[in-house]
């Protein structure tokens, strides 16, 4: 039964790499990084997910999260260029370009926030809960507008893709492969979590908070746990994407990017382990090939998704499975 | 061995102009079914809550084996021991009756925070709920899920919780509602059986299965106890006839 579970997973990750692959070698690197764009997208609703799916905590301020790691990401990158410490005081840290040491600090910076946001917006829920981390998120952003230092309003670029060892992250289906293998072990350890003891807390705590502290277990840290981990998976998922386009802006921080993510997940499918995947694989087709079109494309999205959420609320991958499998 | 489990010493909580619980002591035994009896509106599933923790009250205290749990929040007392069923079935509706079980094993072993292991291959989790998942007279249910279940197999699913909670008290608040008649005899049987395990604080409308089943009544009217006692006691008690049995007859 596990397995018939993890099989329509895999096969919505196993689309994204031949997607990627057969394109690469039909010298089509755009599509590549599309394709790579979903992966990083993917990678931030399979975080999001975590909290909004299985947790049931309706984050719409995930962008919070998304964007520091950007900030982290671009904001190391340009001291490794420019040479100048980040900070002198109380240490000296300098910039770095690999991607290996900046990805720590990534996470280390969005799972701080998102225990701070955390902390304080899960004393709410429902629709407070949903504006208490808006709020937060806004805030980030217009801090990152009114902040000089790292580019304000203009956003911060950098002029050379940070390095792998081992790869060259300037050809395209190498920088997809690591972003895709990232998204690989991140969905392996969602899936594991999500079936783990923790993972059953989480859920029951989603369906029946009352049942749950009757088996004498807090919610609370539960949620907060689950809240910090989805808040470092979009954290990684924001570096690589300033990697994606050597450039971080406050965009990334407002709401609209909480919304999309939130698209993504909804679209594939509220707690299902590759549903983010294939939402933002969707959301990113759409844009694709309706955007030459007609600048009005998320009109079509918005129909879609008033679809998906009326008569499949289990999104497109629940659509394609029909009542089988969950997970 | 006589000394109370449970003791509630002049408990008090109003709501607003409502006096729910008016100085209310009473306590549990070992091995004992105490039974809490009263008209609609008695105060008796607010004295529940009180003493899982849910509310506060107002002053008084309650006392859980020899320990003042006043300052524990629910999930707390139910941590010590003290599991509670409720008056409507709560149960996770989208999880098997195993992963129910499963979750009260949990909660009892208070190792929530392991983050890679399946829950599902932990026989420390599923080892004990299966075994509560017989005791309860559900076996060959545990595949099902709880969203599935007869209202009754509900029922029962809610007292593998309780008794894999490992507890050391039980508040069940009206384990018989909505049961049939074959289903409130079975039920009898099975809160018997846990009368073992810990002694029973048992709200209950069934007036059949209170005498039966119980050793001691407390008769909660407009949130003050007016008698305990006995079954004979309680029967003969004018007052309790006067106040609670003589409604029904």
């Amino acid at each position: 039964m596990r397995l018939t579970g993890a099989v329509p997973n895999f096969l919505v990750f196993a689309a994204l790499i031949a997607v990627a692959v057969i394109a690469d070698l039909t010298g089509n690197p755009y599509i590549v990084t599309l394709a790579t764009k979903v992966a990083i997208f993917g990678l931030a609703g399979v975080g999001l997910n975590l909290a909004l799916g299985y947790g049931g905590l309706v984050s719409f301020g995930h962008a919070a999260f998304f964007g520091l790691g950007g900030y982290v990401a671009a904001i190391l990158a340009s001291h490794a260029a420019s040479g100048a410490p980040v900070v002198t005081f109380p240490f000296t840290m300098m910039g770095t370009n690999e991607m290996l040491a900046i990805w720590p600090f990534a996470i280390l910076v969005a799972g701080f926030a998102a225990l701070v946001i955390g902390a304080l917006s899960l004393r709410t829920t429902g629709v407070y809960f949903i504006m208490v981390t808006l709020a937060f998120a806004q805030m980030l952003y217009y801090f990152a507008i009114s902040w000089p230092t790292y580019g304000g309003e203009d956003g911060l670029s950098f002029y050379v893709r940070n390095t792998f060892s081992g790869a060259n992250t300037f050809a395209p289906l190498q920088f997809f492969g690591i972003c895709a293998a990232v998204l690989g072990i991140t969905m392996i350890l969602v899936a594991l979590l999500t079936q783990s003891r923790f993972g059953l807390a989480l859920r029951a705590a989603k369906e029946n908070e009352t049942r749950v502290i009757a088996s004498g277990i807090k919610p609370f840290a539960i949620r907060l746990t689950a809240f910090v981990l989805s808040g470092m998976v979009a954290g990684l998922a924001g570096a690589l994407f300033a990697d994606l386009n050597r450039f971080v802006s406050p965009a990334m921080l407002s709401w609209h990017m909480s919304g999309e993510i939130m698209i993504f997940v909804i679209l594939g499918g509220v707690g299902r382990l590759a549903g983010p995947v294939a939402g933002a694989a969707v959301f990113i087709a759409l844009e694709y090939l309706l955007g030459p079109v007609s600048d009005h494309w998320q009109a079509l999205l918005g129909l879609m998704l008033i679809l998906i959420v009326l008569f499949a609320p289990k999104g497109l991958m629940g659509l394609a499975l029909g009542r089988r499998g969950h997970v | 061995m006589s000394e109370p489990i449970l003791v509630l010493s002049h408990l008090s909580k109003s709501f607003g102009a409502l006096q729910a619980t008016d100085d209310v002591s009473l306590d549990l035994r070992p091995g004992e079914i105490h039974a809490l009896i009263g008209p609609n509106g008695a105060g008796k599933s607010t004295l529940i809550k009180q003493i899982a923790g849910e509310i506060r009250p107002d002053s008084g205290s309650v006392t859980f084996e020899g320990q003042a749990i006043d300052d524990l929040g629910p999930a707390d007392r139910a941590r010590l021991g003290l599991a509670r069923s409720f008056q409507v079935s709560s149960v996770v509706p989208g999880f098997t009756v195993l992963q129910n079980v499963m979750l009260a094993v949990q909660g009892a072993s208070g190792a929530s925070f392991r983050f890679f292991r399946p829950a599902l291959s932990d026989r420390n989790l599923t080892a004990p709920a299966l075994f509560h998942i017989q005791q309860s007279g559900l076996e060959g249910r545990a595949a099902v899920k709880a969203a599935d279940l007869a209202h009754g197999e509900r029922r029962r699913l809610e007292i593998a919780m309780a008794l894999a909670m490992r507890p050391r008290a039980f508040l069940l608040d009206e384990p018989m509602a909505g049961m049939g008649t074959e289903g409130a005899r079975d039920l009898t049987a099975i809160l018997e059986e846990l009368k073992v395990e810990a002694p029973i604080l048992l709200v209950e409308h069934d007036m059949d299965a209170v005498f039966a089943l119980a050793d001691r009544i407390s008769v909660l009217v407009y949130g003050r106890v007016i008698a305990t006692g006995t079954v004979d006691e309680i029967r003969a008690n004018p007052e309790v006839r006067r106040s609670y049995l003589g409604e029904e007859a």
